[in-house]
């Protein structure tokens, strides 16, 4: 948090200086900001981490619209051709998740991916329930949730 | 080709919420219903924004943009949950071709207590929570 915040400031700071007020040069200070992070934070405790955390954030964003568009494809599909090729159901996935905020964005991101919609989660907070509309191959299935949640998670640990 | 490229977005984002308006009308039941409006909605959604992002490309609108698609994405799946969960536990009937529901065993209509179905003797027991009626 404290990396984002100075990087940020930074990106402010390039922009004003600069004078050139413009979106694109924003994006500039960010990256700037960024580069700048990285060099000094072998000696600042307070950034310890940041400059990994930012690549994993593009890389799972990247990741997350690929399988938004792909599974859109496959529920569109499934509506617009008169037979039924889906096999809906309910099912338990066991969480790694431990905390509200990391169990608020795991459902919400397995919500966000079609074909999948997060149910509710159990009293003692191990267990989600997913009502998922593709369960011809569970196996598959319950392997794609898992890795989108661990990836999901190394976002916040 | 900026001008090709805004309308395919235009065009997909269109046919996405179109998808979304049939699957409405043709899906068997309640839930997959839901998956049908929330995600190719909120896909269309965000598609014709990026297209009019590109398009203007001034700055208020691109941000404004950005803007709209970040909302629909925080609160397009919070609404499908609450939605789709309501409808559940109110007693929707589930599609006939339905395959499994590892819900249903676990709950207690009574009680509205949900199970994980990995308890064992020592966390069974119930751990008051700060949000409990005593």
């Amino acid at each position: 948090m404290t990396g984002a915040i100075w990087n940020l400031l930074l990106a402010l700071a390039w922009v004003i200086l600069s004078g050139d007020f413009t979106g694109l040069n924003l994006v500039m200070g960010l990256v700037f900001g960024y580069l700048t992070l990285v060099l000094i934070e072998p000696q600042v405790e307070a950034l310890k981490g940041y400059p990994a955390r930012v690549p994993r954030i593009v890389r799972f964003i990247g990741f997350f619209i690929k399988e938004l568009l792909l599974a859109n494809f496959k529920v569109g599909f499934d509506i617009l051709t008169p037979p039924w090729y889906m096999q809906p159901g309910v099912i338990a996935m066991p969480l790694e998740a431990r905390t509200e905020l990391e169990i608020t964005m795991v459902a919400n991101l397995i919500s966000l991916t079609p074909g999948t919609l997060s149910l509710d989660v159990s009293d003692d907070r191990k267990v989600l329930y997913i009502h998922a509309m593709f369960l011809d191959d569970e196996e598959e299935l319950r392997r794609n949730l898992k890795e989108m949640e661990y990836r999901a998670l190394e976002l916040f640990r | 080709m900026i001008d090709f490229i805004k309308g395919t977005l235009m065009l997909s984002g269109a046919i996405f919420t179109l998808l979304a308006a049939i699957g409405i009308i043709r899906l068997p039941d309640l839930l997959t219903r839901m998956h049908a409006t929330t995600k190719a909605a909120a896909l269309g959604v965000i598609l014709i924004m990026l297209a009019v992002a590109l398009h203007f490309g001034e700055v208020g609108v691109v941000a404004r943009a950005f803007a709209i698609i970040v909302f629909i994405i925080m609160t397009a799946p919070v609404a499908a949950h609450v939605i789709g969960r309501a409808g559940y536990f109110v007693g929707s009937k589930l599609w006939s071709g339905t395959v499994k529901d590892e819900l249903r065993p676990n709950y207690d209509p009574l009680t509205h207590e949900l199970k994980s179905g990995l308890e064992t003797e020592a966390n069974a027991v119930h751990q008051p929570r700060e949000n409990d009626t005593p």
